[in-house]
């Protein structure tokens, strides 16, 4: 059946801003989908409240709607729209759970709006636990075992029916599954129970029987509405179960399940599917089996695209987004084309002739305080995917993918070192799973453990630690050789084993450039071939490549101009969905401009490396071995560096040096920008002030320069991303607190002392330049003093409280430094304004995180503009000459992990630790901040009480404070400080204890939901222990939080608006012209 | 597994893979096809239809979860030689009873890893299936070229009396080392249907069958009669079946006359369900003609669309020999399925009679079960005719 044509119009929700779990996999599901739609000439309509996604670029929807993500807001949206439908399954969780919601309300069956895709019975059934699990003992599949008891009695007698050990013991509705268990024995059981009996609010349990160490896999299934079923991907994971899946080592296709075992899974999954009632599009089904005896138990199934599903699509070549979007309008498989081979129809099952390798990646140095074990609570926020054609290549090249300083499993840089490790140590990082386990596991292989003896640590799959053992073998017998000495034979096997250049050189104590030269003479050439969906059976017309050591290179040439893009590699704190958005754009600017465009990336979340984002696709790592490759073997033009953040800024100065014609600023200049004493120079000759500042090379030399400069002080290492190891100190002894961590954080290069500028507006502007002409793409205003990193503040565009003699200032200084620095391309500068002086903080001569922002507020794609320049168009020629002022405003909003890292210190400063951002428009700027926070969640409450507790240089603007929030009918608890001081001002505050002097204090207040927003400035450097217990408590249970008081102030003005203005929704293409040209 | 040896496999056109010997050491000759199923190496290896063949896998994990007893379409493996990317050094798999080299050693079979399979697959989709040879002794590259050179065609050879059975036997169902009882993990059931309580009697052509079919005939209700491609349609009458089956088999389909003679003889009197080689006899018995695929289909994932329902089903298939719809043209049958891939017939019913037959597998083995319901319309088929229904 062809497309349903009764259906005009259609709402998607996206995820909102990246968080841990959900990433830009979203924005790629969601790209997808608007694509599709829009193509069948369905009018799309599109929320979400992520300004750094490509899906809310205008183009890709009829409407788009930057608007938080809750039900009031897309109800108003649906108001004004009236969609006929609504896809509630390319969003994530986010999308799903407000679908439900907008059901549950009743919302959608009063404005007609029919869900399409998954229905609500459909998605409950999905969802619950108890209904899917009857749901599946129904259709003959296995569940793993479990008893809900109310007291021991009940607990003993469940025990009693499981009759097994061990046990795990779930209390019900504790946070984090706090008072939970495994139990090896009836004593620990009856121990544990008893616990989790007391600490459930409802004294309720759940006992079920334990999978840990079980085999773990997944199917990527899609179905249409004629009830065809296909499996897209099987995926096994490296890590048993117990470890989240999003934390998991993953390998597609499964390796160790025979064609029997894997019918059962494919039937099982469609059987899921078809039961829960997921009409049409993808799901994803988690399955548990048993090493021993084969049992297999269905864990989960997600009625909607997922994490895997992305995986799914660049592991295969399926577009599975795409197809989904495609089966909800009410085509059939059969009726859809397969993209990659032209000829035959998408109702088949992608065969592949490869191996890939997904290994996540994990930030807990930014997170010192929290639990880095792996737990069923996810915690990675980024991940990497490489293929090889056999497991080994595409796990080392996985691995050099992270970014880590890993270059492999072995041969040298981080992990990899040759020193014995005990065995004490080696247990230990065996026997419970955690970031750094898999380069363990190459330890114990070292130090002489056998498969069997690893396998009982880890429960890793033998297979597997079967290959690792193969290639620490093969490591082992290099290591007797020279570069001189070594066998061709033996060295092209190393090369098929995924060895890089760079394990090499280390292994046979040669240096990279020798090695990549000595291969090469040999006649070791990389060879590229193609992800076709089919293994070779059909021709393939998508060039969508992965490197490899065979006999045959499948490098279809061609004579088009080409530019090479750097993505960014895996997302991390610091570096995410904004550089690929960058690169996206870059990519698509180009091929309007004629190129071929080559896009490099090893992100499977990402636009980037979406097969039809680029002229060409390499799924590869980004080091200087695979980039420098790919640009030889395509024999590129020119190659953009600047756009995926830090990754491929790195590699400029090497990709230069090896005949890399690197397009737009040169390298020279984006190491001037980083080098102290070059920079302080060019701001001299333009008479720029920078904040005093010395380099210190080791701790007793810092100490000396701290007071030279005088506290506060303001400590970074160098060469660092994201603010690693930045401290604000404000005594001496503060700073012999940090000062040693400071420089453990890159050992022997020096540490940097800035002087801090206290109670400082900071100023983000970001700026595009051709050489000739510079134009400021838009400032950003931080609405917390300077100190707080530029990734995590929030921040007002236009500012909001500098005056225009300030505004032209910047703009001067700008144009200045662009200038200076030969800037082509993007630049960002961070100013900062203290008693009406200009101070520059740093200067960065590429993309920013705030680009797409920017690019959202002002209405102007300025990344796509800056890639034109880059090959040499003017600004003039492309009507981009004067700075574009929104005349509304614009706030961008950080959002937090905090709640994934029980006992994480939580608190705002130089080290960048938020995961994602979203964008507050409005003609009202106190309203623009409210949609912000309800965006960021929780949102601003507009009732009810407030926890004020500042530190005491606040304590003057609190009291100011805390009468107009009393003004705005809101009562005020604090603890005795702070409520001394607003008594004494007549604030009629309420006194609450302080957690070490009793109760009820703050934190029963909040838990009990007696708190609406929590106002807490920390006292120190490092909150103390009762600060953060508050903070804690607050996030836990989403309470509005403000750290700052300038955040509290902006608060304020937002909850005027909400009890003032009228809410009111509006789509961006209706903000587009709504500027000044400066 | 002790060091390995080279080994080497040449084509007729003059090229030459090297690799690592693994199995038997042997030197043989034959056809080379590729087979794109990710699972599943056990029941090729030992499915009949590739006698004479050398298979290559295009998964490149080969050897990982072992060999066992329950997984095998024949007593032995079947086909000539096994050429793969990446041999597994261990096996893993609850299940396994033996490793791949050890089973393929005793069983004669040469084998060859470190192959780079996807360059040999593309060769054989742009060229065609081409004869060769592999050997894991030491062999010249001359030699090795000349020896596929001179390997008989298959066409116009029949194959199937190489791996028919000699004599008439019953498959007995209640046999264990039959492996009757479906796959199921424990604590699985996906609400199997029972075996129906009243049995038809089949009389089963074993052209090279896997005994899958067999298992599966059994698990929809027949008893099954097996009986060598050369037995006449009296032999099978004196048998007083309720219906007929004709297997899947090796080889060229046109070169089985006395086949196709008994078919014919048969297709009057009888419900008769074809598989594979089955499906082509009938027809030829119907007077239609087969014709060479240029590399065949041989995989798990080959999208077959019902044209009376309009559906499509995931298949596993294994043929280089397809059957030429124009040849049927007024002959009684037409085609109920197509390949959605290269739109080649995948199904057939003759208009009349109650006869059927498919080309891909319905019994899976390897591969989807999605056409399992076939051998339900087989028991109703036969069902209805004893009911004097049709």
């Amino acid at each position: 059946m062809p497309k349903r044509t009764d259906l005009k119009s259609i709402l998607i929700i996206g995820a909102g801003p990246i968080v841990i779990g959900q990433a830009c996999e979203f924005d790629y599901s969601g790209t997808q989908a608007c694509k599709a739609l829009r193509e069948e000439g369905y009018r799309v309509i599109l929320v979400n409240s992520n300004p750094a996604t490509i899906m809310t670029d205008p183009e890709f929807a009829d409407v788009t709607y930057i608007e938080p993500l809750t039900v009031d807001f897309l109800e108003r949206i649906i108001i004004a729209e009236r969609p006929s439908a609504l896809l509630p399954t390319l969003g994530g969780q986010t999308a799903l759970n407000l679908s439900m919601e907008l059901h549950k309300a009743g919302i959608l069956e009063k404005y007609g709006v029919e869900m399409i895709g998954a229905k609500s019975e459909a998605i409950n059934k999905g969802e619950d636990r108890e209904l899917f699990k009857q749901c599946m003992l129904r259709i003959g599949l296995d569940v793993a075992k479990s008893r809900t008891v109310k007291s021991m009695e009940e607990a003993r007698a469940a025990a009693e029916f499981l009759a097994m050990f061990p046990l795990i013991i779930r209390p019900s509705f504790t946070l984090g599954g706090a008072g939970g268990g495994i139990a090896y024995n009836r004593e620990e059981f009856e121990a544990i129970v008893a616990n989790g009996l007391d600490l459930s609010p409802v004294h309720e349990v759940l006992v079920e029987e334990c999978l840990l160490g079980w085999k773990e896999y997944e199917m990527e299934v899609m179905r249409d509405h004629k009830d065809q079923c296909v499996v897209i991907c099987s995926i096994e994971n490296f890590d048993p179960m117990g470890v989240h899946t999003g934390d998991s080592i993953t390998v597609a296709p499964a390796m160790t399940l025979s064609d029997k075992e894997y019918q059962v899974m494919r039937d099982a999954s469609f059987a899921v599917i078809r039961e829960i009632g997921v009409e049409t599009g993808g799901s994803n089904i988690q399955f548990s089996v048993d090493p021993v005896t084969g049992r297999m138990v269905v864990i989960e199934m997600n009625p909607r695209v997922s994490r895997s599903s992305a995986l799914a699509s660049k592991a295969t070549g399926f577009p599975i987004a795409k197809i989904a979007a495609k089966l909800a309008v009410g085509y059939t498989l059969d009726e859809l084309r397969n993209d990659i081979t032209r000829l035959t129809p998408a109702s088949f099952e992608p065969t592949i002739d490869y191996v890939v390798t997904k290994i996540p990646r994990f930030t807990f140095e930014k997170f010192p305080d929290a639990d880095p074990t792996l737990t069923s609570a996810m915690k990675s926020v980024g991940e990497a995917m490489a293929i090889g054609r056999t497991f080994k290549e595409s796990f080392q090249k996985c691995l050099r993918s992270l970014e880590t300083g890993a270059r492999g499993f072995g041969g040298g840089g981080r992990h990899g070192g040759d020193e014995l490790v005990d065995e004490k140590t080696i247990n230990a990082k065996l026997g419970t799973p955690n970031a750094e386990r898999v380069y363990y596991l190459r330890h114990a292989f070292r130090a002489g453990y056998t498969v069997e003896r690893i396998f009982d640590l880890t429960k890793i799959d033998p297979w597997f630690l079967h290959q690792l053992r193969e290639i620490h073998e093969m490591e082992q017998a290099l290591s007797q050789h020279t570069l001189a000495s070594v066998d061709t034979n033996a060295l092209r096997r190393a090369k098929q084993f995924g060895f890089s250049d760079a394990q090499l050189a280390h292994i046979l104590k040669s240096d990279l450039a020798t090695v990549r030269a000595d291969r090469k003479q040999r006649g070791i050439h990389t060879t590229y071939r193609l992800v076709d969906t089919c293994a070779a059976e059909f021709e393939a017309f998508t060039p969508y490549y992965y490197s490899s050591y065979g006999d045959e290179n499948e490098i279809i040439p061609s004579k088009k101009k080409k530019i090479m893009i750097l993505g960014g590699g895996p997302n991390r704190i610091g570096q995410g969905i904004e550089f690929d958005y960058c690169c996206v754009h870059a990519s698509f600017a180009l091929r309007e401009a004629g190129f071929e465009t080559v896009m490099v990336n090893s992100n499977p979340e990402t636009v980037s490396t979406d097969y039809d984002t680029s002229d060409r696709l390499y799924f590869e790592p980004l080091t200087l071995e695979d980039v420098l490759e790919v640009y030889q073997q395509e024999k590129c033009d020119g190659a953009i560096v600047q756009f995926g953040g830090q990754t491929p800024l790195n590699l400029a100065t090497a990709l230069k040096a090896n005949g890399v014609n690197i397009i737009g600023t040169s390298p020279e200049s984006i190491e001037l920008a980083e080098d102290r004493k070059q920079f302080a120079a060019v701001l001299n000759k333009i008479g720029l002030r920078q904040p005093a500042n010395r380099t210190a090379m080791n701790e007793s030399e810092a100490l000396g320069f701290a007071h030279e400069v005088g506290f506060p002080v303001l400590l970074r290492p160098s060469f660092v991303l994201g603010g690693r190891g930045m401290f604000i100190v404000y005594t001496e002894q503060e700073f012999q607190a940090v000062i040693r961590t400071a420089f453990e954080v890159m050992p022997g290069k020096p540490v940097l002392i800035d002087k801090f500028l206290e109670d400082a507006i900071e100023l983000d502007v970001d700026c595009i330049s051709d050489g000739e002409t510079s134009v400021v793409g838009g400032m950003l205003e931080h609405i917390e003093f300077a100190g707080v990193h530029s990734g995590d503040a929030a921040m007002v565009m236009p500012p909001h409280t500098l005056g225009a003699q300030m505004l032209k200032t910047v703009r001067i200084a700008t144009h200045a430094l662009a200038r200076e620095l030969k800037v082509i391309g993007l630049m960002n500068i961070q100013f900062a304004i203290k008693d009406d002086e200009l101070y520059v903080l740093e200067v960065n001569p590429r993309a920013s995180r705030t680009v797409p922002f920017v690019a959202k507020a002002i209405g102007v794609p300025l990344a796509k503009l800056a890639a034109k320049v880059m090959t040499g168009q003017k600004l003039k020629a492309l009507g981009f000459t004067g700075e574009h002022v929104p005349n509304h405003w614009c706030v961008k909003e950080a959002v937090f992990p905090f709640v994934r890292f029980p006992g994480a210190m939580i608190t705002l400063g130089p080290e960048m630790r938020s995961t994602g951002e979203v964008m507050g428009l409005d003609e009202d700027l106190g309203m623009a901040f409210a949609k912000a926070q309800a965006a960021a969640k929780p949102g601003l409450p507009v009732k009810g009480n407030v926890f004020l507790s500042v530190k005491d240089a606040d304590k003057p603007r609190a009291v100011i404070l805390a009468k107009r929030l009393e003004a705005l009918g809101f009562t005020i608890y604090s603890t005795s400080g702070t409520a001394k001081v607003l008594g004494d001002a007549g604030v009629a505050v309420k006194r609450l204890a302080k957690l070490s002097e009793g109760r009820p204090n703050a934190v029963d207040m909040i838990k009990n939901g007696q708190i609406q927003m929590v106002i807490n400035t920390p006292g120190g450097m490092i909150p103390r222990r009762d600060e953060n217990a508050i903070r804690a408590a607050a996030y836990a249970h989403n309470v509005c939080l403000m750290t700052t008081v300038t955040g509290a102030e902006a608060a304020a003005n937002g909850i005027y608006a909400l009890k003032h203005r009228q809410i009111t929704v509006k789509p961006i293409q209706q903000y587009r012209g709504n500027v000044t040209v400066v | 597994m002790s060091t390995p040896k080279p080994a080497i496999l040449a084509l007729e056109d003059g090229s030459v893979f090297r690799g690592l010997a693994f199995g038997a050491d042997a030197t043989i000759a034959g056809e080379c096809v590729f087979n794109t199923s990710m699972t599943g190496y056990q029941e090729i290896l030992t499915d009949p239809s590739y006698f004479g063949q050398i298979v290559t896998m295009t998964a490149v994990q080969i050897g990982n979860y072992g060999v066992n007893a329950e997984d095998t379409e024949a007593a032995t493996p079947k086909c000539s030689g096994f050429v793969v990317r990446e041999l597994s050094p261990i096996v893993s798999n609850w299940r396994s009873q033996q490793s791949l080299h050890d089973y393929l050693r005793q069983a004669g079979i040469p084998g060859i890893s470190e192959v780079d399979t996807r360059a040999l697959t593309k060769k054989l989709r742009v060229e065609g299936a081409m004869k060769c040879c592999l050997s894991t002794l030491p062999l010249g590259d001359a030699e090795a070229i000349q020896r596929a050179r001179s390997w008989r065609d298959m066409a116009g050879a029949d194959y199937v009396k190489d791996v028919t059975c000699k004599t008439p036997y019953l498959w007995r169902a209640d046999d264990p080392a039959n492996h009757n009882t479906p796959y199921f993990p424990v604590g699985t059931t996906m609400n199997a249907p029972g075996i129906p309580e009243k049995k038809f009697r089949v009389a089963a052509f074993d052209y090279g069958a896997k005994h899958s079919i067999y298992r599966k005939l059994v698990r929809h209700g027949f008893e099954v009669q097996v009986f060598p491609a050369t037995a006449t349609h009296e032999e099978v009458r004196e048998h007083k079946p309720d219906a007929v089956f004709l297997s899947n088999g090796p080889g060229d389909p046109a070169a089985l006359p006395y086949i196709h003679q008994t078919v014919t003889g048969l297709l009057p009197d009888y419900p008769i369900f074809g598989i594979c080689l089955g499906h082509q006899m009938i027809t030829h018995a119907l007077g239609g003609t087969t014709f060479k695929l240029k590399f065949g289909h041989r995989g798990g994932n080959q999208p077959v669309k019902n044209l009376d329902t309009g559906k499509v089903s995931i298949t596993a298939q294994n043929h280089g020999f397809a059957t030429d719809p124009k040849s049927l043209a007024d002959r009684g049958a037409r085609v109920t399925e197509i390949n959605l891939n290269d739109q080649t017939v995948e199904g057939l019913r003759h208009t009349k009679l109650p006869v059927f037959s498919v080309q891909y597998h319905p019994e899976a083995a390897p591969g989807p079960n999605d056409a399992d319901p076939l051998f339900v319309d087989f028991y109703r088929m036969v069902e209805q005719r004893k009911a004097g229904k049709i």
